[in-house]
């Protein structure tokens, strides 16, 4: 029963800002849903949570069922932690219409945490769309000049994508043995090698297109680019989670020869895509590009990792999936304040944010250091197993991933280097008061940086069953 | 047989009408109350409360999933004409007439789903169609109504010759002109005539597709459609054609073993090109009102998905998809009608100026595109499953999500138009009573979406 809440205050929350249009209302009525779910997703993480069940559609076989093992877990932490995060930081942000961004806003938290606690592939593949829609419409009414081609462009792809998923889960469905939707039951489904291979390409290339993966990732940038801030941090910080997800959640348990048989072709793919992505982020002016194609890499190092099937390489995986998020959720935050005062997110633009704003260019050095790996923050655990499971995979691929990290070090460096050293610029001069909301969301998530790169073993505990149903038979 | 009866009746009663009461308003009351009347004539059989029952010779056979076809389809009616009814007085002088020509229509449907002999398909067809070409052309002043309906006419009584030729080249093949009996002999396990029997039914399966608006026999659509006065296009584009659909299926349920497996490539063949041409020129159209008529195409290339097996997934594919389809369908046609004129343009800016109106369009072209939590993603997906159960190959599952995904660029078009793009909509007057039906639709919609069983369940008993 408890599962439930996730979805429910989310949803009450959206329904009720459609009637508040007081802008202090509006911002304490998100924040506040967000903090409750917060709250709930700690409670989850200490205590053990019964997993809620319940009958949906009896013709089909279909349940309602919601389960929180430590993946979810971990996931439905980051998604509790990021969107109160983003609300707080973004509350004095000028958005028209408020009370609707910040609805469809939850609508989509309550999409993703659907798709993180479903354990029935319909009931996934529902959420899986919920979510994309309300950002559909978040990014076509307030993103940028080219909004609405560059929205478009991201829904049809991923759109498609949801639908190969959706004929290998009829694919699945009609040959388990006792036609339903469960995880459980789809593990032991009768399919031929042939059929298994099929069933794995069609899921692959709807998670391949979400991460996303080399050859499918052109919708990212312009998405990231075009899209408001708040909702590019719900998009690079948990949205593109859900491919990776999907990866640990069915991929993995479901077609495990596949998954071996394929595994070369994708880490190489990943591979190709975390250097390109790294060599295009080092041309990049624009701050929002720049994260955008920095984290394109880091996911790419994710998906590789997943793809070596090696215990350490998914482990420091399943810690990355929250680290990462963090970490970009801080480096938006920062550039989204920037791009707040100075009005420009150029980075020949700017410059001197250290003299204007030290508070800020504090935090600006944490997550650039989080976001190259750096000992110490909570990037470095999850990217010392996740290269040593490449390693073990193939010294080769390892060393040229290897290459990443100092292709990372050189854009992120250089980002700080221009943005916050230097003379003041004549945009950075308009920098007045700063964001004090902001400011403290970047501390708490500072804090959580570096406790957690100190001290992972919380991250551990908690993914330790998901680990163990992959690896120990 | 209730159904059929109570139909014809009340058609003859609606003709007399206008001697009772020349207010539109009471006509259309009248006509509502008789709508009413034949669910419950039809429910009562479905039941087994009373039925009216004598010897067809094997003319008429009445089964469980042909009443229900009968009940939904009069229930979509009914909500048809409830929602439409202030639109329908608006054309012609005479409202009444209008209301016969929906019962004959109604009493095809009836025959359509009951007939168990190629003779009484034939007359379903026509007393479906000749009351359709007079709906094409009731807007008499207007030149391209006329042209439509003459264009339809012409077509439609080519492909009812040509119907009647595959008819008469399987009686001349069987001797019979009876669905049940068997197309393949059992202790040869060879076609009798099999020559004439595949001409035959090659034959009726062109006209068929004719009926149902699907490639390369679609090139009547986008015209009629279009000529149509609005308010009727909606129902030749949803009850009519479903019940083209129930008809199709019921012919070749059986009669398809004839063609062994030429029937599949033929079949793959009108699917595929239907969902390109229907799709792909949909996403040209300058005109929401013709996007409708090639989106209607394009859908009718997913519901002949439905003939490719016989199990019973596939009688509930079509079913749910038919509902699914038609209830988006009525509701998209009834905003359209409230517009001042057709085109893409005069959406902008409607999320602003009527936001409520707004959303339920976006709602009906979710469905249509076949997006969760709406009717039409179970349509989809049930018909899919049908798909694989038959034993399709993955290419036409996959060649069909293509296509859907085709589908939603244009359908997308317009919700782009009424959030995206400002500008001042060209709308008619709107009262809360008109939203409140559409708000009706809606909510079927999203019961349907979230509990399709809700239709299943009366399927069974």
């Amino acid at each position: 029963m408890f599962l439930l809440l996730f979805l429910l205050i989310p949803i009450f929350a959206a329904i009720a800002l459609l009637f508040v249009k007081k802008e202090q209302a509006v911002n304490l009525i998100a924040i506040g849903a967000g903090l409750l779910t917060l709250m709930g997703a700690l409670h989850i993480i200490i205590n053990k949570t019964e997993s809620f069940n319940t009958s949906w559609l009896p013709i089909l076989n279909s349940r309602f069922i919601l389960q929180a093992d430590g993946l979810s877990k971990i996931l439905i932490l980051l998604t509790a932690i990021s969107f109160p995060a983003i609300f707080i930081a973004t509350s004095k942000n000028q958005t028209h219409q408020k009370n609707i961004f910040l609805s469809l806003m939850l609508l989509t938290q309550a999409g993703l945490m659907g798709v993180f606690l479903a354990g029935d592939a319909l009931l996934f593949y529902f959420f899986w769309e919920l979510a994309l829609i309300p950002v559909y419409f978040l990014c076509s009414i307030w993103g940028g000049e080219k909004r609405i081609a560059v929205t478009f462009k991201f829904f049809i792809y991923t759109f498609l994508g949801s639908l190969f998923m959706l004929i290998g889960i009829i694919l699945l469905y009609s040959n388990t043995t006792d036609h339903s939707f469960l995880i459980e039951s789809m593990k032991h489904a009768n399919l031929t090698p042939g059929q298994s291979a099929t069933a794995f390409a069609l899921f692959f290339i709807a998670f391949a297109i979400k991460m996303p993966i080399f050859p499918l990732h052109t919708w990212q940038p312009d998405a990231y680019e075009q899209s408001p801030t708040a909702v590019t941090m719900v998009l690079s910080a948990v949205m593109v989670k859900m491919g990776l997800y999907g990866i640990i959640r069915w991929l993995m348990p479901l077609f495990p020869a596949a998954f071996l048989a394929h595994a070369h072709f994708v880490v190489l793919l990943s591979v190709i895509g975390i250097l390109y992505a790294s060599f295009i982020a080092i041309r990049q002016d624009d701050l929002k590009r720049l994260i955008a194609y920095s984290s394109i890499a880091h996911i790419g190092l994710m998906s590789a990792a997943l793809f070596t099937h090696n215990q350490v390489g998914v482990q420091g995986a399943l810690i990355q999936l929250f680290s990462h998020g963090i970490n970009v959720l801080g480096l938006w935050i920062i550039a989204d304040v920037i791009e707040q005062q100075t009005g420009t997110r150029s980075m020949k633009a700017l410059g001197g944010i250290a003299k204007q704003q030290p508070t800020l260019a504090i935090l600006l050095v944490g997550f650039a250091f989080a976001n190259i790996a750096l000992p110490l923050t909570n990037a470095f655990i999850g990217e010392f197993l996740m290269f040593n499971s490449l390693f073990q995979f193939n010294p080769w691929i390892a060393a040229a991933a290897g290459v990443s990290v100092v292709l990372a070090a050189i854009y992120t460096l250089n980002m700080v280097q221009k943005v916050a050293y230097g003379e003041i610029s004549e945009a950075t001069s308009l920098m007045k008061a700063p964001n004090k909301n902001a400011q403290a969301v970047l501390i708490v998530l500072l804090v959580i940086v570096f406790v957690t790169g100190v001290y992972p073993q919380p991250l551990f505990d908690v993914t330790a069953d998901t680990l163990k149903q992959l690896f120990v038979k | 047989m209730n159904a059929i009866i109570v139909s014809t009746l009340l058609g003859v009663v609606m003709m007399f009408c206008s001697w009772i009461t020349t207010s539109a308003k009471a006509q259309r009351n009248i006509g509502l109350v008789g709508m009413l009347i034949l669910i419950v004539a039809n429910l009562a059989q479905l039941k087994g409360w009373w039925v009216i029952d004598f010897d067809t010779k094997g003319m008429l056979a009445f089964n469980q999933i042909g009443l229900f076809a009968n009940m939904t389809l009069f229930i979509l009616t009914f909500l048809y004409v409830w929602i439409n009814g202030e639109e329908i007085e608006k054309i012609g002088n005479h409202t009444a007439d209008f209301y016969a020509i929906f019962f004959f229509i109604l009493c095809g449907v009836s025959v359509l789903t009951s007939f168990d002999n190629l003779l009484m398909l034939f007359i379903g067809i026509e007393i479906l169609s000749i009351p359709l070409y007079i709906l094409t052309g009731s807007d008499k002043k207007n030149l391209l109504s006329n042209e439509a309906s003459l264009k339809y006419f012409l077509m439609g009584s080519f492909s009812t010759g040509v119907l009647l030729l595959g008819i008469t080249f399987i009686y001349g093949a069987t001797g019979s002109f009876h669905l049940s009996m068997p197309v393949v002999n059992p202790a040869t396990h060879m076609v009798t005539e099999h020559f004439l029997m595949s001409a035959g039914l090659i034959l009726l399966f062109a006209s068929m597709n004719f009926k149902v608006s699907a490639a390369p026999f679609h090139f009547w659509t986008p015209d009629v459609y279009d000529g149509a006065p609005t308010v009727f296009t909606s129902f030749m584009a949803t009850i009519v054609k479903a019940a083209g659909f129930i008809a199709f299926i019921k012919v070749f349920e059986t009669q398809r073993m004839a063609l062994g497996f030429t029937w599949y490539i033929i079949l793959s063949f009108v699917i595929v090109s239907t969902l390109l041409i229907g799709n792909i020129t949909a996403v040209f159209q300058r005109s929401v009102k013709r996007m409708l008529a090639y989106s209607s195409i394009a859908q009718a290339g997913f519901m002949l998905f439905a003939l490719y097996g016989n199990s019973i997934f596939n009688t509930e594919a079509i079913l749910l998809y038919i509902v699914a389809y038609s209830l988006a369908t009525i509701g998209l046609f009834a905003v359209l009608v409230k517009m001042k004129d057709y085109s893409f343009e005069s959406f902008n800016g409607l999320a602003k100026q009527h936001p409520v109106l707004a959303f339920l369009t976006t709602l009906f072209l979710f469905s249509l595109a076949g997006i969760p939590l709406t009717a039409g993603f179970f349509a989809k997906y049930y018909m899919l499953n049908a798909l694989l159960t038959a034993g399709a190959g993955l290419w036409l599952l996959i060649v069909a999500i293509l296509f859907a995904a085709v589908s939603v660029f244009y359908y997308f078009r317009l919700v782009q138009a009424m959030y995206f793009t400002p500008g001042t909509p060209a709308i008619n007057e709107l009262d809360k009573k008109y939203e409140f039906k559409l708000w009706v639709l809606a909510a079927l919609i999203i019961l349907l979406g979230v509990f399709p069983s809700l239709l299943f369940n009366y399927l069974y008993f």
